[in-house]
């Protein structure tokens, strides 16, 4: 019988820890899936964050390191000077990239440091239980803003797709999402290019993945597919923000 | 070999580049920067990494990530900047990395001054990230010193698995000396089958980590880490003693200081005062049994610092009360004189 459907080898034999519903383990599955379709796992390092995706160290089967909270991109910048045949990940969420790593993510985007950075944008820190992030909406109601963000207290919700694509270093900056077969299919081409683009040596890629959080949205898995549609995707629109391939030039001319 | 005059901060980096240490994450603090203007230049043509990181924090999590991919890396900064560095440091004692990291002293707390002084014996000795760990501490007194203790310390590094800190101050990184390099440098790299450079699809992966959730494993592997730090205790202790036999007051001073100190007490001895002098050279590990030893046949220690007192603390600890332990320390980048140190030890007589 024809095998149409198999767990990547690049992922762990492992139960995961994640919550059920959360869309976490979809991107583990793409990432690992492209590892094992450009054949690179035996050269791979993977960075893991400190949030949800901590334990991604024990998800992947590529060697694996483990940053402080927000350093993945620095510590991947040492992991790829010291051994530049390696092909390094970093798989973020929100509060690790955009607030506590901010510095760490802009700059190495700048220096266009051949890595690739997996950028999960759920709008909320999950593992500390449901707090107010970087990227959460106006009006979303977390543990640190119960009565709903408002831009007088707690300013607006930041892009980082658009405002890394605004920098001369990036190769490639894509935002896609979990919620359909559709865009699950688009997710996979942009992490697969994300990958490519540092085999090819063209520098900084970063693929910013849209993607839930039933447990601490106080949704169901269906529910939360569905805020993530009708919220999320308004205010984070999905498409390709910068390809170096598609510019004709550094310049985009 | 030949003897060329160096600045401290340049003596450090040239004998990093010598102990193989081909990568540098650095961020511009004054007064280390010539550390980092001497791997700019030196670097790409090695074919190594110098990188001035967006931030300290920065330089040492690329320090954490270089150091477990395998190689010898270094950073280096100065007071303020290692307080930055110190949530990094204390991931990579967590994650058993090997690493080099300087921290040419200068003037606090808070932005301090940019004038020598000793006063993060305390940050470099206990710790200063969070958790159980202990960094190795060398503190070179001239810059010839500085080579050999560069040399020492990834070796060191590499032996234990853990970070390895060079504390100068402002006047060793920036005075002039003439020094010479061996001609063929006695550094001992060893194999580190634990990095993350990939598995070939040949072993089982590695992996990089400070986190363990599990309290008793957590618990296992740190007491696992001092039973190393014992060991480092017994053996790696590193001193120099002079007049101690016939002391009756016996100086205890490192780096810069112990110079001034051997000043004062060449004035004591031509006076016909009787004083000696312990120089550790290892911070931590404390040479502790010397100054148990001394205090027992001396009248009285005095722990000569740039700072209000820190290194006194484990002078203490070891002499315990076998003899008084007096003080005399300048700070805030002001540089004892030896005439100073001389009516300390008048007074105490």
């Amino acid at each position: 019988m024809e095998t149409v459907f198999k767990k990547p080898h690049a992922l762990a034999d492992v139960p995961f820890h994640y919550c059920p519903g959360c869309t976490h383990g979809i991107i583990h599955r793409l990432v690992a899936e492209v590892i094992d379709e450009l054949g690179i796992e035996g050269k791979t390092v993977g960075v893991a964050p400190v949030g949800c995706a901590v334990f991604a160290y024990n998800y992947f089967n590529c060697d694996m390191q483990e940053a402080a909270h927000g350093r993945a991109p620095a510590v991947a910048t040492g992991i790829k000077r010291a051994n530049p045949e390696n092909i390094v990940f970093t798989y973020q969420g929100d509060g690790d990239l955009a607030a506590i790593g901010t510095a760490e993510t802009v700059h190495s985007a700048a220096r266009s440091e051949n890595i690739t950075v997996i950028f999960v944008n759920n709008a909320i820190y999950g593992m500390t239980g449901g707090q107010m992030a970087p990227t959460s909406l106006v009006g979303q109601v977390t543990q640190t803003s119960p009565y709903g963000r408002k831009v007088e207290a707690q300013g607006y919700p930041i892009r980082i797709s658009e405002m890394l694509s605004t920098l001369e270093g990036p190769s490639f900056i894509s935002r896609c999402a979990v919620d359909s077969v559709k865009h699950i299919n688009e997710c996979k081409a942009a992490i697969k290019k994300a990958f490519q683009n540092q085999i090819d040596k063209k520098g900084f890629s970063l693929v910013e993945v849209l993607s839930t959080c039933p447990t601490n949205w106080g949704l169901s898995p269906v529910e939360a597919l569905d805020w993530l549609r009708d919220n999320m995707i308004p205010h984070y629109p999905l498409g390709v923000y910068k390809d170096i391939d598609k510019e004709g030039g550094k310049d985009g001319e | 070999m030949d003897k060329v005059l160096m600045k401290g901060n340049e003596a450090i980096a040239e004998a990093a580049i010598r102990a193989n240490c081909k990568h540098f994450f650095g961020y511009p603090i004054t007064p280390q920067s010539e550390i980092s203007a001497y791997m700019a230049k030196k670097m790409p043509k090695i074919g190594g990494t110098f990188m001035q990181a967006e931030s300290e924090v920065a330089a040492i999590n690329m320090v954490y990530g270089a150091a477990g991919a395998g190689v010898r890396v270094m950073t280096s900064s100065s007071s303020p900047g290692i307080s930055l560095k110190a949530e990094g440091i204390s991931y990579i004692a967590g994650a058993d990395l090997p690493c080099v990291i300087i921290n040419i002293v200068r003037g606090g707390p808070g932005l301090g001054g940019i004038q020598p002084a000793q006063s993060d014996y305390f940050q470099a000795t206990k710790g200063g990230g969070h958790g159980d760990y202990r960094l190795i501490v060398l503190a070179p007194s001239s810059i010839q010193e500085i080579v050999d203790c560069t040399t020492n310390a990834f070796d060191l590094a590499d032996k234990y698995r853990m970070p390895v800190m060079i504390l100068g101050d402002g006047m060793i990184g920036q005075m002039m000396e003439p020094i010479s390099f061996p001609d063929n440098v006695d550094t001992k790299e060893i194999e580190k089958p634990w990095a993350t450079t990939g598995t070939q699809m040949k072993r089982k992966k590695n992996v990089v980590n400070s986190l363990y959730i599990d309290p008793k494993e957590l618990e296992d592997l740190v007491v696992a880490r001092y039973k190393k730090y014992d060991e480092i205790e017994k053996t790696e202790v590193k001193f120099e003693t002079e007049n101690i036999d016939d002391a009756d007051i016996v100086l205890v001073a490192y780096g810069t200081t112990a110079r001034i100190a051997t000043a004062a007490m060449r004035m004591a001895r031509a006076e016909g005062i009787k004083v000696g002098l312990i120089r550790p050279i290892t911070l931590w590990p404390f040479p502790k049994d010397i100054i148990a030893e001394t205090a027992k046949k001396c009248k009285c220690m005095i722990s000569v610092e740039m700072s209000m007192g820190q290194m006194i603390e484990d002078i203490k600890i070891a002499a315990n009360g076998a003899c008084p332990v007096e003080f005399y320390g300048r700070t805030g980048g002001m540089v004892p004189a030896p005439a100073e140190i001389l009516n300390k030890i008048k007074e105490v007589m």
